[in-house]
C-alpha cells in the first residue's frame, strides 16, 4: 500500500522538483518560474473566479454531454435494432464522425448565435458520434443466442431492451462514452476560445493575448486537473455501472 | 422489425445500395430545406451551392496549398507521435519499476486536453506550422504511448519465459516476442492517433491560424462566404473518411498473419 503510494507520487514529484529548480532563476518571458505560475495560480483562481469562468464551462460541458449521450444511446438503439436502417444510414454516420468537430464550430454559431446554446449544440453535436456508432456496435454485437432464449419466454418490448439488450450493449456503449467525454472537454475550451464573455477557454485566451503569462499558464495546469478529475470521475462511475461486467471477465479469467 | 431481422438479403437490399440511398437522402434533404424555405439559405446553402463552391474551390492553387499544408503537418505530426510513443511505450511497458513509477504521470497527462496547449503554441511559434505540429504530436502521441503499454502487458508470460531460458538477448525477446504481441495494440493505437492528429490539425488550423484547411474555413466564416464553408467542411470530412479507411486497410494487410485478422476473415 506504501509501495503504491510512492510509486504514484514519485515520479510526478521529481518532475514538478525539477521544474520548479529548473525554472527558478528563469528570466525567460514566456516560462515563468514555477513558483509564479502558483501564486498565479492562487491569485486567479479564487472562489469567486471558479465561480464566473469554471462553473458555466463545466454546466455547458455537462448538458451538452448528457445530451449527447441520450441522443447517442437512443438512435444507436434504433439503428442497432434495425439492419435496413442500420445499413442505410452507415456510410453518412461514418461521414459526420469523421468531420473533425471544431469546424462545426463556426456553422453552428450562424444557427444558434454565440450564446450558450451554441456552445451546447457544439459540443452534443461533436461528441455524439462515437457514443451512437459504439451503441450501434454494441447492439450488434448482442448473443443471438440470448436474443432468442429471451424471445422465447416473451420478453418483448421495453424489457427487452432495458434487460436484454442494453446490459449486454453496455461496456461498448460505455467506450464510445469515454471517448465523447475527452470530445466534450475540448469542444468546451474551443467553443469558448471562439466567441464567448466566459468560460475557461474564454480566460485562457484572454490572459494569453494580453501576455499574463503566469496566468495563462495557471489556467492550462487548472484545466488539466480538470480533464483528470473528470475522467478520475468516469472511471468511478464506470466501475459502478459495469460492476457486474468486471466480475464476469474476473471470473472467466480464474476459469481459463 | 423481426421480419426485417430474418429477412434474406435479397429482400433487404444490398448494404451498399441501402447505404447510398442513405447518402443520396440525406443530400436531397440539404437541398430542399433551403430552396422550399424551411432553412434560411444564408445559413444552410442547398447542396447543389455546396457543391459549386467546392468545385470553385479545388480550381484555385490556395485550396491545394492549404490541402497539403494540413497534410503534412497531420503526416509528420503523426509520425513523430507514433515513433516517439512506440519507443516510449516498449521501454516503459518492459521494464516494470518503470511502468509502477510512471503509471500516475500518464494518467495525469493523458486527460489535459490537448487544446489547453492552444495558447502557449501561439506563444512559442505564433501561426507557423510549428503551432500545429505541437498540438498533433502531444494529442496523437497518448493514443500510440496507451496502446503500447497496454500491448505490452499483454505479453505470454510462458512465452517470455520460454525466450529468457533460451537465452534470448533481450534485442530479441523484444523483436521476437514482444514486437509481434504487441503489434496489433500499435496498429490500434496509430489508426486512433491518425483520425485524432486530423482533428487537431484542422482545430489549431481553425483556432490560431497556421496555415491549411482550417484557417481557410476560418476565413471562409469571416468572409460569410457560406458555401465556400460549407464545402470546405465537407473535405475535412473527406479526408477523415479517407484516413480512416486506409489505415484500417493498411492494419489489415500489415496484419494478416495475426490471428485476430485471419478470424474476422473467416467469419
Amino acid at each position: 500500500m506504501i509501495r503504491k503510494v510512492i510509486y504514484a507520487l514519485a515520479l510526478p514529484l521529481i518532475l514538478f522538483g525539477a521544474w520548479w529548480i529548473l525554472s527558478a532563476g528563469s528570466t525567460s518571458f514566456y516560462a515563468p518560474p514555477l513558483s509564479d505560475i502558483l501564486t498565479a495560480f492562487a491569485n486567479t483562481w479564487t472562489l469567486e473566479a471558479l465561480k464566473s469562468d469554471v462553473l458555466p464551462s463545466l454546466l455547458r460541458l455537462f448538458a451538452g454531454y448528457v445530451l449527447a449521450a441520450l441522443l447517442g444511446i437512443g438512435l444507436g438503439l434504433a439503428i442497432g435494432l434495425n439492419r435496413r436502417l442500420r445499413y442505410a444510414s452507415e456510410p453518412v454516420l461514418e461521414f459526420f464522425r469523421a468531420i473533425p468537430p471544431p469546424v462545426l464550430v463556426p456553422v453552428i454559431m450562424l444557427f444558434a448565435g454565440i450564446g450558450d446554446t451554441m456552445k451546447v449544440i457544439v459540443i452534443v453535436f461533436g461528441c455524439v458520434w462515437p457514443i451512437l456508432l459504439n451503441t450501434v456496435e454494441g447492439v450488434r454485437a448482442v448473443d443471438s443466442v440470448v436474443l432468442e432464449t429471451a424471445r422465447s419466454y416473451r420478453v418483448t418490448g421495453v424489457a427487452r431492451i432495458t434487460k436484454v439488450v442494453l446490459p449486454s450493449a453496455g461496456p461498448q456503449i460505455v467506450t464510445g462514452l469515454r471517448q465523447a467525454l475527452s470530445i466534450a472537454i475540448i469542444l468546451m475550451v474551443i467553443s469558448e476560445m471562439f466567441a464567448a464573455s466566459n468560460g475557461l477557454g474564454f480566460t485562457i485566451v484572454q490572459f494569453q493575448r494580453s501576455f499574463a503569462i503566469p496566468e495563462m499558464w495557471s489556467g492550462i495546469i487548472l484545466l488539466g486537473l480538470l480533464g483528470f478529475a473528470l475522467s478520475l470521475v468516469f472511471r468511478l462511475a464506470e466501475k459502478r455501472a459495469l460492476r457486474w461486467y468486471e466480475g464476469l471477465r474476473e471470473s472467466q479469467r480464474q476459469a481459463g | 422489425m423481426t421480419s426485417a431481422r430474418r429477412g434474406d438479403p435479397a429482400r433487404l437490399g444490398h448494404p451498399a445500395l441501402l447505404g447510398v440511398a442513405g447518402l443520396a437522402g440525406l443530400l436531397l434533404v440539404i437541398q430542399l430545406l433551403p430552396t422550399l424555405g424551411l432553412v434560411d439559405d444564408r445559413y444552410l446553402p442547398p447542396t447543389s451551392a455546396i457543391f459549386s463552391a467546392l468545385a470553385d474551390e479545388a480550381g484555385t492553387s490556395q485550396f491545394w496549398i492549404s490541402l497539403k499544408d494540413t497534410l503534412v503537418a497531420w503526416g509528420w505530426g503523426l509520425l513523430i507521435a507514433v515513433a516517439a510513443g512506440v519507443l516510449a511505450g516498449f521501454v516503459i511497458g518492459s521494464v516494470p519499476l518503470l511502468r509502477a513509477l510512471t503509471a500516475s504521470t500518464v494518467e495525469f497527462l493523458r486527460p489535459i486536453p490537448s487544446v489547453a496547449l492552444i495558447p502557449l503554441a501561439v506563444l512559442l511559434y505564433g501561426t507557423e506550422i510549428g503551432s500545429t505540429l505541437l498540438l498533433v504530436c502531444y494529442a496523437a502521441f497518448w493514443q500510440v504511448l496507451v496502446q503500447v503499454l497496454y500491448g505490452v502487458a499483454d505479453v505470454d508470460p510462458v512465452a517470455y519465459e520460454t525466450a529468457r531460458s533460451y537465452r534470448f538477448s533481450s534485442f530479441a525477446r523484444v523483436r521476437y516476442v514482444l514486437w509481434p504481441t504487441a503489434l496489433p495494440y500499435v496498429f490500434t493505437g496509430v489508426r486512433l492517433a491518425a483520425s485524432v492528429a486530423l482533428i487537431l490539425a484542422i482545430t489549431a488550423e481553425l483556432v490560431i491560424g497556421s496555415p491549411g484547411l482550417g484557417k481557410d474555413i476560418a476565413v471562409a466564416q469571416a468572409s460569410e462566404a457560406v458555401p465556400t464553408m460549407y464545402a470546405l467542411i465537407v473535405v475535412t470530412g473527406i479526408l477523415g473518411v479517407l484516413i480512416n479507411l486506409l489505415a484500417r486497410t493498411g492494419e489489415r494487410r500489415l496484419l494478416a498473419w495475426h490471428q485476430s485478422v485471419r478470424g474476422e476473415v473467416i467469419a
